[in-house]
């Protein structure tokens, strides 16, 4: 969990209050403006109504060379970055012709399968001759090849559960099955930090939601006998259902779930559990199947297992494993099955393989390996940051590494500096986290070398003398500058 | 304790001033002048004016001269001359019951009305209730003779498949131009394997952006002629990403009641006041707007949206654009247009619905597809005015929260837009194959048209329904089985989710495409006449 400091907070806060000022007295001037033009589209309202893409205009776009930067290769450890290019306002940006060779920690690579793979990708090609790329039909039509009923039972088998339904997204997985599991009477109470897909699949299935304290079983604790006391709001009556949903690994924090402390709680409670693994499985556990085999949790003691094969197994993707009469009702009801294009065949192959040379059924011990490799340089790279003074957050283990950054200002900062050092890194901020607790993402992959680790944290350590400096002083000077400086140096930009 | 007594003394002394006052009236008390001069202050009498006090400090006296003078004065009242003075002249009883009366009320009125004290629950009783809770099973029972088990195909979805190692003639796949096994499109995509891998291994926000993704944005939004468009990584999170992203808490959203799930799922998100007009009906949906903005001044300052689908998927109707784009100019809405089914199909050159109308493309404001059909890829496109576009790419939640489409899908997407433009004839093929099996399924036993004769899903509904859902829902299954079983033709009933508010009748559909010839179509219709006789008997 975060600690905001209180100077830091401040600071922040002082910044984007900057940036608020500046950006109201733009709007302001843009309005005079309008208002002697005449105006063209009369009796619409306008489709961003008032303040609700201020963020965007004013705020985003000053740094949007940060984010969205096109690549033009395989997202492997080392990528060509696309440069681009803007004429004096950051509104538009242009593509060039020329790329930079950056290392990548930026994607979410875990094993390396994101490249061409001496074993899956032959296999791919074959079946995208075989089967084309796509079914043009749903699963319950004529969307179901033997690929995708192969895939069903492999997850089931990788995962430890009696069955399993796929999906050709891992966000439509989350925010169509939700609706299919519970509805109006049953209660979902959701971490505070779960990803936008079960909080959008929680809305759109009509129960209640209630949320718990981030990763804090005793917090959820209190939630549940507050609710199971409670009943309904109202009418009072007892819950039909109480569905906990938590990750596996928050892809914000790098932090692992408490499952078992979790999962003891709502045995207790008779809650049935929820658990996203989009960014564990595969990535994590002795063998890769994710958080409950590192910290020991039995299966059968989760009801249903969600994840994504949009990470570890360079494909696209979720799916959902649970006891049979569940993916039963799933088949049957959900519409994401029902009534969605069927996963891609080539990208079905791609995760099949995957699996299989991770449970090392391909004939070499080269999942081993790269299970090995991704916890070792998780570990070495989290704990050389920390080292640093990095204030990292996450867990052991985890290949997710946030450093906390706060400042709107650190944020293009650091992105660029790394940039021109040829690391690339994310920033992220607003909305993918709070407004207040923007910070660099680092994600470590089994295909980055010891050398390439080292060179990343040369250059951090670079960028942390360059930029780190003003905010560590403390002079609340420096402090002020740095964002004014980012101010003047972002350029004039056109106002909408 | 002490604070919660205190209120309720003061308001007994609140009271006994009135209550003194009014007995001493009833009951013409001789001491009146002196008490009074006593406790009013504010009366002044001709020999001794009192000083002057504050409000705070008066009625202080007031207290403690009841405190000490009000109970011997009863006593007297009761005892003394009092009572002989009340009888002595004649008041009439009346008086005094009334006066009682006030007394009563003015009581009750001082006290302070009882509620219940509020216990919360104790740690047992809360350990209780948690024991006693028994929640409902994850998911209901199965019902027997649920059809869980869909046919599983062992090659291509093309125009001929194979299920169960039997060579199938299929109908059941959104294949329109026929582009799947397309050689071009299949080299295109390979190389594209080859150099970026499977998946992106990102967001788009985060490094997911590739440069084939540019270019089927730009390749897109060139083909229909809109200046931006936006690539999403699923077909059906498209439009329920879409339609959050524009209309929000308090905006106006006019929609056909045939959409099918992925937009009331996104009109559910969006939480707008949604309206539901008949299904294609245009006169119904005249009628709605003009209700939804007459008289209503409000209206003007917030969004209003129509949101319509070009081929409906649930019937096989086409929205009649041209009326809808009258009526939206008369009213002012905007139109968000979900052309799935209908992209690289209606128009002179595949351009959609608006091609087909000939509107001008600029007049729907948002466009939305995916390309699971026509263009034999995966994903979903969003298309419009830049500022359209460019909003979506940080509000649109399906667009920031997800990874983006698999390199390869979007060189499909491109190779299979350049084909449609090299190949226009592919649309003529399908145009004449949509015809002949319109033609020849027009005398089907049992079963009725309800399609559009331009659209390539041909969707059939029972002629008499059952009046349940899901017994016509079985008939048609078992027609579709039927004729898989014995004739080799795959087609497909519309199944529905539980989550489903789509109240349209279910039917058969099947799927036209480019690439079927004289001889399935002829297959597929003689079959279905045969099938549908039999199975449909009784309902004929």
């Amino acid at each position: 969990m975060v600690r905001l400091p209180y100077t830091t907070a401040l600071t922040t806060l002082f910044s984007y209050g900057l940036l608020f000022a500046f950006g109201q007295l733009r709007d302001f001037f843009r309005q005079l403006i309008d208002w002697f033009k005449a105006n063209d589209v009369k009796g619409y309202a306008p489709i961003c109504l008032g303040l609700e893409d201020f963020y965007v205009r004013r705020l985003y776009m000053r740094i949007q060379d940060c984010f969205g930067r096109p690549i033009a290769s395989a997202p492997d450890s080392w990528f060509d970055v696309v440069e681009r290019y803007s004429n004096g306002s950051d509104k538009t940006l242009k593509l060039t012709s020329n790329t930079s060779r950056c290392l990548n920690l930026g994607s979410y690579n875990y094993l390396g399968f994101a490249a061409a793979d001496e074993y899956c990708t032959p296999l791919v090609i074959e079946s995208l001759k075989k089967y084309s790329s796509s079914t043009c039909s749903v699963r319950v039509d004529g969307g179901t090849t033997k690929l995708h009923t192969e895939l069903e039972e492999l997850v089931a088998r990788f995962v430890g559960k009696p069955s399993s339904i796929i999906f050709g997204m891992g966000y439509a997985t989350n925010s169509t099955i939700i609706p299919c599991l519970v509805g109006r009477g049953g209660l979902i109470i959701s971490d505070s930090l779960n990803h936008n897909s079960i909080v959008n699949g929680a809305r759109g299935s009509g129960a209640t939601i209630r949320v718990f304290q981030h990763n804090s079983p005793a917090h959820l604790e209190e939630v549940l006998r507050e609710q199971i006391a409670g009943g309904q709001p109202r009418t009072h009556r007892p819950w039909k259902k109480i569905v906990v949903i938590v990750e596996g690994i928050y892809s914000m924090e790098g932090e692992l779930c408490k499952l078992p402390e979790i999962i003891a709680v709502c045995k207790k409670y008779k809650a049935y559990t929820y658990l996203d693994e989009a960014h564990s499985i595969g990535a994590v556990g002795q063998s890769g199947r994710g958080v409950c085999e590192l910290l020991g949790v039995d299966p059968a003691d989760v009801d249903i297992m969600m994840g994504t094969f949009t990470k570890s197994f360079g494909s696209c993707g979720g799916y959902i494993a649970a006891s049979k009469e569940i993916i039963q009702h799933l088949k049957l009801s959900c519409p994401a099955h029902l009534y969605a294009t069927s996963m891609s065949p080539p990208a079905v192959q791609q995760v099949i393989s995957a699996i299989k040379v991770i449970l090392g059924e391909d004939g070499s011990n080269r999942g081993a390996q790269k299970l090995v490799r991704i916890r070792e340089n998780s570990n070495f790279f989290r704990s050389e940051l920390t080292k640093m003074g990095f204030e990292v957050l996450g867990d052991n283990d985890s290949p997710i590494m946030p450093i906390m950054l706060y400042n709107p200002a650190k944020i293009p900062a650091f992105s660029r500096e790394c940039l021109r050092q040829k690391v690339a890194i994310v920033t992220v901020a607003f909305p993918a986290t709070p407004l207040l607790l923007a910070r660099v993402r680092i994600c470590i992959s089994a295909s980055h070398t010891r050398e390439d680790l080292i060179n990343a944290l040369d250059v951090s350590a670079f960028v942390l003398c360059r930029i780190f400096f003003y905010s560590h002083t403390r002079k609340g000077i420096l402090i002020l500058i740095v964002p004014i400086f980012v101010i003047i140096h972002s350029g004039y930009q056109q106002s909408w | 304790m002490k604070a919660r007594s205190l209120p309720i003394r003061s308001s007994v002394l609140r009271c006994r001033v009135p209550v003194r006052i009014c007995a001493e009236y009833l009951f013409q008390l001789p001491r009146w002048e002196s008490l009074s001069s006593d406790i009013l202050p504010s009366v002044p009498t001709p020999q001794a004016a009192p000083p002057p006090l504050t409000p705070l400090r008066s009625r202080r006296r007031v207290a403690s001269l009841l405190s000490t003078i009000s109970l011997p004065r009863k006593f007297a009242l009761g005892h003394g001359h009092g009572i002989a003075v009340v009888f002595g002249v004649h008041i009439d009883g009346h008086l005094v019951v009334e006066g009682l009366l006030i007394v009563v009320i003015v009581f009750q009125l001082s006290r302070k009305s009882y509620k219940p004290p509020k216990k919360p629950l104790s740690e047992k009783e809360i350990d209780e209730l948690c024991d006693e809770w028994e929640p409902e099973p994850l998911c209901p029972p199965i019902k027997e003779g649920a059809r869980i088990n869909t046919p599983m195909l062992e090659s291509a979805a093309g125009p001929h498949t194979t299920i169960g190692g039997k060579e199938v003639v299929n109908f059941a796949s959104a294949n329109y131009l026929g582009l799947i096994g397309n050689e071009k499109i299949i080299d295109s995509c390979v190389g594209s394997l080859e150099k970026y891998g499977v998946g992106s291994c990102g967001p788009r926000g985060f490094y997911g952006t590739i440069d084939v993704h540019l270019d089927c944005e730009a390749k897109i939004a060139k083909f229909l002629g809109t200046p931006d468009s936006i690539l999403y990584s699923y077909g059906i999170s498209t439009i329920f990403s879409v339609i959050p992203a524009f209309c929000k808490k308090g905006d106006i959203i006019v929609a056909d009641e045939g959409v099918h799930w992925a937009v009331q799922n996104g009109l559910h998100l969006s939480r707008s006041t949604v309206v539901y007009f008949k299904h294609n009906d245009m006169a119904s949906l005249a009628h709605t707007l003009e209700k939804l903005t007459r008289g209503n001044k409000r209206a003007e300052k917030i969004r209003r949206y129509i949101v319509v689908e070009s081929i409906y998927q649930n019937s096989g109707q086409i929205a009649p654009l041209d009326e809808i784009v009258r009526l939206k100019e008369k009213y002012r809405f905007r139109v968000i247009l979900e052309e799935s089914h209908s992209f690289g199909v209606l128009g002179r050159s595949g351009r959609g619905l608006a091609e087909h109308y000939g509107v001008p493309i600029d007049k729907i404001d948002i466009i939305t597809a995916g390309m699971g059909n026509a263009l034999a890829t995966d994903g979903g496109f969003c298309t419009g005015s830049v500022r359209v576009v460019d909003h979506q790419r940080l509000s649109s939640s399906g667009y920031v929260f997800s990874a983006s489409l698999p390199p390869y899908l979007a060189t499909a997407a491109v190779s299979a837009v350049n084909y449609l433009e090299e190949n226009p004839s592919v649309l003529a093929n399908l145009r004449s194959n949509i015809a002949l099996l319109h033609k020849e399924l027009s005398d089907t036993p049992g079963l009725e048209i309800s399609s559009h004769v331009l659209s390539p899903i041909i969707f059939l509904k029972l002629k008499k329904s059952t009046a349940s859902t899901n017994t016509d829902l079985d008939l048609l299954e078992t027609i579709a089985e039927r004729i898989l079983k014995e004739d080799s033709v795959f087609i497909v009933a519309s199944k529905r989710s539980t989550l489903d508010k789509c109240k349209l009748p279910v039917g058969i559909r099947l799927f036209v495409s480019a690439g079927h010839t004289e001889s399935d179509i002829s297959k597929v219709s003689s079959s279905l006449k045969r099938v549908s006789a039999s199975v449909l008997s009784d309902y004929i």
